[in-house]
């Protein structure tokens, strides 16, 4: 089982968009996946038409009361499953820190039995730095984080790259990629070239912010599903391609 | 693996086209009044696409997973298949497979590890899985939808087909609910729907059992047992012709599957029925007119299959050996495995040979023969107690009841007289007679009261486990020398492998002498005072 997180101290970067594109290539690819919508705004949820409610709620799960199992919910993809977001996400903090055992592995212990179950795992954070993002980065094996080109989110890049690199027991590899992209603008053009081409965890391949990925929100259905031959979803395929081979062996 | 809440068949409906051919992929049409009355509680949307769904279900020649409830269906796909595994229509365990060869048997033993595999070669090894049937046909998928237009469950209508004699027989078309996880109580509902549907019948059978009745098979119709038809009052060389026409069925029934060598199985089978007929005919061929001359030539016969039986069970039993040594390391017997292989191979040559022979052809030809003419026209009804020239004809019930109680006084006597100090001859000779008895109880097992039967089988199959292990080790150990011997000669010897072999002839010189220490316990077990009188209770007829 690997598990992706699709993570960036900010919002509105497109880690959804990615998560759920990328859960839905995988599902395709054939391996079994679930995607974990941990953002209590339930954008992932309302995508698959996933109604955002988990019965007993984040402390349910967290101090394991109900399993993960009994949660999840079968989207309308084959291979692809989802636990959906839940209002009381707002508060997982609290319920992490209260937990039994070390409060950054909880969702790592919670995640283990599903091993036999799912190939990949995808979870989709919410933006912050938080106890619950420290959860996902000790339990995730690749950091996938969404960039804006802008000089500041690079920087944001190297914090985080330090920030796991301290993890002494289990590092998850970070790979960046360009996100929301616009080609018209010099410098997204110039940032994403040099970036990709200087960094090896950078992806070479960007994300372009187009129209028809915010028509996501429309069709509630992943862009590589419903225009599986358009630019985005070629984007999103070449993308999977290249951050599913950076797995740890 | 997601489960069907429920299975339709449509009534009436075979789902072929006009001309009887089956439909093509694509084609599968799901009836409108279905889509009507799902259609009041649900969105209804097609799943883009044409589908078809191609399955091969696989059992073993004598339907051992049929017998356990369980059904094994291979599912074909583009880029290699999975296999299913069922029982009572619930899923057990699936596992995908790749490079599988549907058309060709395959041993329990070698299928890819997995879950599947773990539950069939517990029940089906040494056995090889058959493909037993297949069908195919178009498949369509309708997505059921709640408000959201999510989608909730779905509605799976297979159009299946099997080919028969170059003819495309059409099976009746199924509805499956198939539920989305984590929405069981909307596959519920949709199948309430669709119970309430005219014309929409729950199915009471499975696929597999619908493909194999249109091809006119009878699952657990075969059995390595003996299954004749027989009757108290029945006049015995009537009743013994039956018994031995059941035989030469399965014998015949085998040879197919020894020539092909599809499982040492096929071989058992096929030495158990010759040496049940060589018993029938030493201890009832004086009923039967004709039968004595064709001892020697079953004689011939079951020697025939004895090397190549000798090298399966050694090969088969290879892995229990090698892992009761203790100074020689499994790996020092490599040679030895192989050198089996070498000795069967050419051992199956001449098998093979033999079933090919016209002397074999005759001999179950005329068999046969003689079998249907003691048997006689009409014989199912006849009675023994009319007169024949003037006198009384026996009836099956006295003959089983007088040579099942000579049999016994013979095994009773034979190893009452066994003392610590008998010759292992002596135990061989008993378990013989063992044999014998065992089979005379078989052949008429259905004129005995089944409790009592059962009772006395029991205990006469332990004191044979007991002798065989006797005889066996000790078979086994000679047969050890004579191969070492043979290797030598062959210069295909190492000293590590001789070393080993001896370790092994040791072992089987222990475990003889622990048969032998059981033997007293197991033979006053069925043959003491209590054990003679089971047998009388089991031979006590009413007056």
């Amino acid at each position: 089982m690997n598990i992706y997180a699709t993570y960036n101290i900010k919002g509105g970067v497109g880690k959804t968009t990615a998560a759920v594109n990328l859960a839905y290539l995988s599902a395709a690819d054939g391996c079994r996946t679930l995607l974990w919508d941990l953002d209590p705004q339930g954008a992932a949820s309302f995508l698959f038409r996933i109604k955002p409610r988990v019965k007993g709620g984040g402390k349910a799960l967290i101090r394991g009361k109900r399993t993960l199992d009994e949660a999840i919910k079968g989207t309308d993809f084959e291979n692809l499953d989802l636990i959906p977001a839940d209002f009381t996400y707002r508060n997982m903090d609290l319920l992490l820190g209260n937990a039994d055992g070390k409060p950054t592995r909880r969702m790592a212990r919670l995640l283990r039995p599903l091993a036999d179950e799912y190939d990949n795992i995808f979870l989709d954070c919410p933006p912050s730095i938080s106890l619950v993002s420290e959860n996902v980065m000790h339990a995730a094996d690749v950091l996938l984080v969404p960039l804006i080109p802008t000089t500041l989110s690079v920087r944001t890049l190297d914090q985080l790259s330090e920030f796991v690199a301290d993890f002494t027991d289990h590092q998850p590899k970070v790979r960046a990629f360009f996100s929301m992209v616009d080609r018209r603008k010099r410098l997204h053009q110039d940032i994403t070239a040099k970036l990709s081409a200087e960094r090896s965890g950078v992806a070479a391949t960007p994300i372009p912010a187009l129209s028809l990925i915010e028509r996501m929100s429309v069709e509630r259905a992943p862009v590589t599903s419903f225009a599986p031959r358009s630019q985005a979803a070629r984007a999103f395929r070449s993308l999977w391609d290249e951050v599913s081979d950076a797995k740890p062996a | 693996m997601t489960p069907d809440v429920r299975v339709f068949v449509l009534d009436g409906n075979t789902g072929g086209n006009q001309d009887g051919t089956a439909p093509e992929a694509g084609s599968a049409r799901v009836p409108s009044v279905v889509l009507e009355v799902l259609g009041q509680s649900f969105g209804v949307a097609a799943e883009r696409g044409a589908r078809s769904r191609r399955q091969t279900w696989l059992d073993t020649f004598d339907w051992r997973l049929y017998r356990a409830g369980l059904e094994l269906e291979y599912e074909h796909a583009a880029r290699g298949g999975r296999l299913l595994l069922t029982k009572d229509k619930v899923p057990q365990a699936e596992q995908p497979v790749d490079n599988w060869r549907r058309d060709r048997p395959h041993l329990a033993d070698d299928l890819p590890a997995g879950p599947v595999r773990d539950q069939v070669a517990r029940l089906a090894s040494p056995r090889a899985l058959l493909p037993v049937a297949t069908a195919a046909g178009p498949v369509s998928v309708t997505r059921l939808l709640n408000a959201d237009g999510k989608t909730v469950a779905r509605l799976v209508v297979d159009h299946p087909a099997v080919t028969r004699g170059g003819q495309t027989v059409s099976l009746p078309v199924r509805l499956a609910i198939s539920e989305v996880r984590g929405y069981p109580g909307q596959a519920r509902k949709a199948a309430r729907l669709l119970a309430g549907v005219p014309g929409v019948d729950a199915a009471h059978s499975s696929a597999f059992l619908a493909a194999v009745a249109a091809l006119g098979l009878h699952p657990g119709a075969y059995s390595s047992s003996v299954h004749a038809e027989i009757t108290a009052q029945m006049p015995a060389p009537v009743a013994v012709a039956t018994v031995l026409l059941g035989l030469v069925d399965t014998l015949e029934q085998n040879v197919d599957g020894v020539l092909r060598d599809i499982d040492t199985e096929f071989l058992h089978d096929l030495r158990v029925a010759v040496r049940r007929t060589r018993s029938g005919i030493k201890l009832l061929g004086d009923v039967l007119p004709g039968s004595r001359p064709y001892a020697p030539e079953f004689k011939w016969l079951g020697d025939l299959t004895t090397p190549t039986r000798d090298m399966d069970v050694y090969l088969l039993g290879f892995g229990t050996l090698t892992a009761r040594l203790v100074a020689a390391s499994p790996a020092d017997l490599e040679p030895f495995r192989a050198f089996l292989v070498r000795r069967r191979a050419r051992e199956f040559r001449l098998l093979t040979a033999g079933l090919r022979s016209a002397r074999f052809n005759t001999l179950t030809g005329h068999w046969r023969k003689v079998l249907l003419e003691a048997q006689g026209p009409g014989r199912k009804g006849r009675q023994a107690r009319s007169t024949n020239n003037g006198s009384w004809v026996l009836t099956a019930d006295e003959l089983a009841v007088a040579r099942t109680a000579r049999v016994f006084r013979r095994v009773a006597t034979h190893g009452a007289a066994i003392t610590a100090g008998s010759p292992p001859e002596a135990l061989h000779d008993l378990r013989k007679r063992c044999k014998e008895l065992r089979y005379v109880l078989e052949f008429f097992a259905s004129l005995h009261d089944q409790a009592a039967y059962r009772k006395v089988i029991g205990d006469l199959k332990q004191l044979q486990d007991c002798l065989g292990e006797f005889q066996d080790s000790q078979v086994q150990r000679e047969e050890i020398q004579t191969l070492a011997d043979a290797m030598l000669a062959e210069r295909a010897a190492p000293a590590a492998t001789l070393l080993a072999m001896g370790e092994l002839a040791a072992n089987l010189v222990q475990q003889q002498a622990e048969a032998r220490a059981n033997f007293a316990r197991r033979f006053t077990a069925f043959a003491g005072p209590a054990g003679q009188q089971r047998v009388r209770d089991l031979l006590a007829r009413p007056l």
